[in-house]
């Protein structure tokens, strides 16, 4: 089923948003750089603003049709919105906010659980605080369970993680795992950074300057190098799926198991049998056409080129279909033509097990699961 | 010193019942003009905005004598209000409290609107998000965080009403029991050969009530402030 239907078109200034796609995972990310239009999407969603011209339908719902002059106000529409900046209500203590959402929703409606919500997010100790007490990680998370409580169709998180650190971010990441996994709420999560999405999200729908580059499930549209180097982002790479097979404490590295192959990468503390998102990036991997051998690196994926795309200036993207799973390997054009790279070529990639940044590394499911 | 005298009492009584029936009646009035001021996009604002400020800067006694002529037993409006709603203004204690109402009107009106420029307009939008409307946004959130504006609008509505002079004697004049608050007892003292110990007295009493009611403004103000930011 659809979850989101969105064509929309507003102007601002000089700023045009033209966008059109539809979602139906669990996770949709809205990528860009700043001023990309995720904001004013996100927006129009959730009622904070009337588009120009256009049509938003969400789970079959439609809440905005210009044509046919149907605008539902935010307060009707059942949409959960989190904000950058958390926006706890000063006058309240946690609880209390965390409970203002059930004001306003009738009795038969009340689905999510308050104990749940407070357990899924880790806030227990925090209920009779006051926002003004709380850390940055701390309020985004109350923000969160506020909009669960309000019992939303689709949850808004508009770069719910922009203004914390790096440690706030790694705090608050496993929760939204749990919430897309076990939460029962789609969300839609805005973001421009790429270890973001490449970790939370199943669909991922590309912006720049107001257009859709690109949309489609997580895995397929970040392994395109080009539309992100369109988008002015250059960070692209493969997402595959893997499972934790072992740990090597003598060398402190974990061994991985995805259908390309295993891989080697620097201790996780996962335990074995979790299941991982890895991402890998395409500056940081290698062709050959044989098997090397005296080699330092400790991940050779075997596999068949599938197609060669051009990229931005004297790179190539060589997409790879390694046992089932797509990787993209970024090269020269002189590497290209000295090669013979062309689609059905058997080649091997090559892949640093340093290259591994622990940033890209997401739980895709709870280890219980 | 002696204490008051039962006229003096009668004067004190009736400073308070005017202040307080004023700051009362201007409160709703005053929470409404705040917002159309700040919040309000139509046309006449302007307007509104001056005619708001009006009794700040024009003489009392002016402000008396249009009082004088639109609300007295022949002004169009008195006349109205006493056919349909049976109430007369001139020369009873209602025509003073209406008076100190609207000399007081924009202190608290310009205390509320401060109020409601500081509020972060982004948490009414994250409130319609959880489903409250409009007037419930309203109520629940705005309300609460204006609060600290309203109570130190209402002292100062309060303390304008205790003081004014200019505009009550010439709108009702100063009849004892009726209509001679403290300000105009004290200046019927002042026109008597020996009225300097009661002028002194009620003085005395004019300064403890302006002193009480910043000091209770000041101990609400914190507790909400606490409430509502802390």
């Amino acid at each position: 089923m659809t979850i989101l239907d969105v064509d929309v078109r507003h102007e601002q200034g000089s700023f045009a948003l033209q966008a059109r796609f539809q979602s139906d995972g669990r996770l949709t990310a809205l990528f860009g750089p700043s001023g990309s239009g995720k904001t004013t999407i996100v927006n129009a969603i959730g009622g904070l603003l009337r588009p120009d011209h256009g049509r938003i339908t969400v789970k079959g719902r439609t809440l905005v049709d210009t044509k046919k002059g149907v605008f539902v106000p935010k307060h009707r529409r059942r949409i959960g919105t989190v904000f950058q900046e958390g926006r706890l209500f000063p006058h309240l203590n946690v609880r209390h906010n965390l409970l203002f959402g059930r004001w306003f929703t009738p009795e038969g409606g009340r689905k999510a659980s308050f104990d749940h919500v407070v357990d899924l997010l880790g806030i227990a100790h925090l209920l009779d605080r006051r926002p003004s007490t709380l850390s940055g990680g701390e309020k985004q998370r109350v923000a969160i369970g506020r909009a669960l409580l309000a019992d939303p169709q689709l949850l808004l998180m508009d770069e719910p993680l922009a203004s914390l650190d790096e440690a706030r971010k790694a705090e608050i990441f496993p929760y939204l795992e749990r919430l897309r996994d076990e939460g029962g709420v789609p969300i839609v999560l805005v973001s421009h950074s790429v270890s973001e999405i490449a970790r939370l999200a199943t669909f991922v729908v590309v912006l720049s300057e107001g257009q859709v580059m690109a949309s489609g499930p997580a895995a397929e549209v970040l392994r395109h190098t080009n539309v992100f180097a369109q988008a002015g982002l250059t960070e692209a790479g493969a997402l595959i799926e893997a499972r934790v097979c072992g740990h090597d404490d003598a060398y402190g590295l974990t061994v991985l198991e995805a259908r390309a192959g295993a891989l080697t990468v620097p201790r996780l503390r996962h335990p074995v049998g979790t299941r991982l998102r890895v991402r890998l990036r395409a500056r940081d991997i290698m062709l050959s056409l044989k098997a090397p051998e005296g080699l330092s690196a400790l991940n050779v994926l075997p596999g068949f080129i599938s197609s060669v795309d051009e990229a931005e200036g004297t790179s190539v993207d060589v997409q790879l279909d390694c046992g089932g799973d797509s990787v993209v390997a970024r090269v020269t054009r002189k590497s290209v033509d000295e090669l013979g790279l062309k689609p059905g070529l058997p080649v091997h990639a090559i892949i640093k097990s340093i290259a591994f940044d622990p940033e890209v590394l997401g739980i895709t499911q709870p280890e219980n699961m | 010193m002696e204490g008051l005298s039962p006229e003096e009492w009668t004067a004190v009584r009736l400073s308070l019942k005017v202040a307080f029936a004023a700051m009362t009646a201007s409160l709703i009035p005053g929470v409404a003009v705040a917002f159309l001021l700040e919040r309000g996009r139509f046309w006449g604002r302007q307007a509104l905005d001056v005619l708001v400020h009006l009794p700040l800067v024009l003489p009392p006694v002016v402000v008396g004598w249009f009082l004088l002529v639109g609300f007295g037993r022949r002004g169009p409006i008195g006349a109205f209000m006493e056919e349909y709603f049976g109430i007369v203004f001139s020369f009873r204690w209602t025509g003073a409290a209406l008076a100190c109402a609207i000399m007081g009107f924009p202190l608290l009106v310009r205390a509320i609107r401060l109020s409601i420029a500081s509020v972060d307009r982004k948490l009414e939008d994250a409130a319609g998000t959880l489903g409250a409307r409009p007037l419930w946004v309203f109520s629940v959130v705005t309300l609460p965080l204006i609060l600290p504006g309203i109570i130190a609008g209402m002292v100062l509505s309060f303390a304008k009403a205790m003081g004014e002079f200019g505009a009550t004697i010439t709108f009702v004049s100063s009849i004892p029991g009726e209509t001679q608050t403290i300000p105009s007892a004290i200046y019927a003292y002042t026109q008597v050969p020996g009225g300097d110990a009661g002028a002194m007295r009620l003085t005395l009493v004019s300064v403890a009530i302006s002193i009480g009611a910043l000091w209770l403004s000041e101990w609400l103000a914190r507790r909400v402030r606490r409430r509502v930011h802390a």
